[in-house]
């Protein structure tokens, strides 16, 4: 637990400094925040912009930080450094992925606010947020694991959040990309936050997500394998 | 009392044998100095004594541990500065050395005397990214002694630093070998190596060629010492530094031909040169 706490903070400090990173946790919130206060013709739902960038910054902040991240250790060493003075890969791993987590869930709650849920609502949205940066960052952590470099990271990570966040939203001009973009949580969470309604879950949402979030496990444990293999 | 113990290591990476039989014991409160070319296998030696490669077969203790065994107590008690420092380039100099205080369970307290102590009290503040690549090293070597080391695994220490940069560092572990930590080294310097460690070994393709104090080794092949006469034409001859040299420096003395006449006792480096044909920095 300590070495968790350390490198949450240590964490901490360092995104505050790497714009490339904080950027990302901020950008999304900021955005909404502006849309929403600006932007209002008539008829147009509270939450229209929310629903929007909410599927848009859990795909993309969580998975594109955690690869960066964990691949910016490796390329710079101060992973190997780290696993020789004593730090466990999973705690690292955990350190690295709760601050993550603390980070896209204080930008989740500003969405929140600013798309006016409250009450049961508001927990729903918070839960329904946490579930998809999950997700994500597993894949990102994944993704850092099996790169040795940032730039490696970023040329898998970028194609494959763009697909993530994109697809939902293309998916209104074409049936076929439609039923593809369906089989993916990013889809069924933004169905959840279907604009000018309530925040619901639907049974199909839970199984798809559940089904992504199998396969981002596997796929999870199978680079830390990889990565842990010494022999 | 042991603190590394190696029998008959060895390592393939598929058909590649990297080591093949390394055995070697390393005592407490030693210098130990591994000198070799790149893609010896120095990297993968350190990475197995750690424990943080398998080896392929043979035996290696660490602090009385299995290394394949040695859990977070043991790795608590190795500081390490590797070649590419592993420093977190956008925290400051302090903020570096309380992360891995708080990873070492030391005192705070602790960071400000090893700043002191690494003359590196008045860079606290400045992030690593913006340190000299002298500060760098210090820094380096700063977080792995951080720790109360036991046992210091120090990767070319000095590599790239100008000569006062490196002679203070020496001071430095030569005070930490007072205080009775042991040091493994890997350096391409000659010098260091010479200056610095107790025992060094010669690796080479994976097998360690020579092993012993840097005098032993050097007294061992004595008989690659030369007299290297430079003429005043500039032409330069070298010679066995024997009595059947004495003729040819003679008549060369006589004719009033010779600008300088130096004896090149044997190094680690001549040695490594006579028993594989290439330098250390090869």
């Amino acid at each position: 637990m300590k070495n968790f706490i350390a490198i949450f903070k240590k964490q901490l400090k360092d995104a505050l400094k790497n714009k490339a990173v904080l950027i990302q946790f901020v950008m999304f919130p900021v955005l909404t925040v502006i849309m929403t206060m600006n932007v209002k013709p008539e008829g147009m739902p509270e939450n229209f912009f929310v629903s929007i960038f909410a599927t848009m910054y859990l795909c993309m902040a969580p998975l594109s930080s955690a690869a960066s991240l964990i691949a910016e250790e490796k390329e710079k060493g101060t992973l190997r450094v780290l696993l020789m003075s004593g730090v466990k890969p999973q705690e690292f791993l955990t350190g690295i992925g709760g601050f993550i987590l603390a980070a896209c869930m204080t930008g989740a709650a500003v969405m929140c606010a600013v798309g006016g849920y409250s009450g049961k609502s508001a927990v729903i949205f918070m839960a329904i947020m946490a579930a998809g940066i999950v997700i994500s960052l597993v894949i990102g952590r994944a993704i850092g694991l099996l790169s040795n470099s940032q730039t490696a990271a970023n040329s898998v990570a970028i194609p494959l959040m763009l697909v993530m966040s994109m697809l939902p939203l293309l998916s209104a001009f074409n049936n076929t990309i439609a039923k593809a973009a369906k089989m993916l949580f990013s889809e069924q969470i933004r169905q959840c936050f279907a604009p000018g309604s309530e925040v619901s879950v639907s049974a199909e949402a839970v199984i798809i997500s559940g089904v992504n979030f199998i396969i981002a496990a596997a796929v999870f444990f199978g680079a830390y394998k990889r990565s842990r293999r010494r022999t | 009392m042991r603190t590394i113990f190696a029998d008959n290591l060895q390592k393939k990476f598929g058909e590649k044998t990297v080591l093949d039989g390394v055995s070697f014991d390393i005592s407490e409160g030693e210098i130990f100095g591994l000198l070799g070319p790149s893609g010896a296998g120095k990297t993968t030696l350190i990475n197995i004594i750690t424990g943080q490669l398998l080896q392929t077969g043979g035996y290696a203790e660490i602090m009385g541990t299995d290394t394949r065994k040695a859990g977070d107590e043991v790795r608590r008690k190795i500081g390490v500065m590797t070649d590419s420092f592993g420093l977190y380039e956008r925290l400051t100099v302090y903020d570096n050395l309380l992360f891995f205080s708080e990873i070492y369970r030391t005192h705070k307290s602790d960071i400000d005397e090893i700043l002191q102590h690494m003359g590196l009290s008045e860079a606290r503040k400045t992030p690593a990214e913006k340190l000299s690549k002298g500060m760098k090293n210090r820094l380096s070597l700063a977080r792995a002694m951080l720790c109360h080391a036991k046992l210091l695994f120090l990767d070319e220490p000095t590599s790239g630093l100008d000569p006062v940069t490196t002679m203070e560092i020496h001071e430095v572990l030569k005070e930490v070998r007072k205080s009775g930590s042991t040091i493994f080294l890997t350096t391409h310097n000659m010098h260091e190596a010479q200056s610095l460690c107790d025992e060094i070994a010669l690796l080479s393709k994976g097998k360690i060629i020579e092993r012993g104090s840097p005098d032993e080794i050097c007294s061992k092949y004595n008989y690659l010492n030369r007299l290297e006469i430079t003429l005043k034409s500039g032409e330069k001859i070298t010679l066995d530094n024997s009595p059947q040299s004495a003729g040819t420096v003679g008549d060369h003395l006589k004719n009033g031909q010779i600008r300088s006449i130096h004896s090149t006792e044997p190094s680690p480096e001549t040695v490594f040169i006579e028993l594989t044909g290439k330098g250390l920095g090869a």
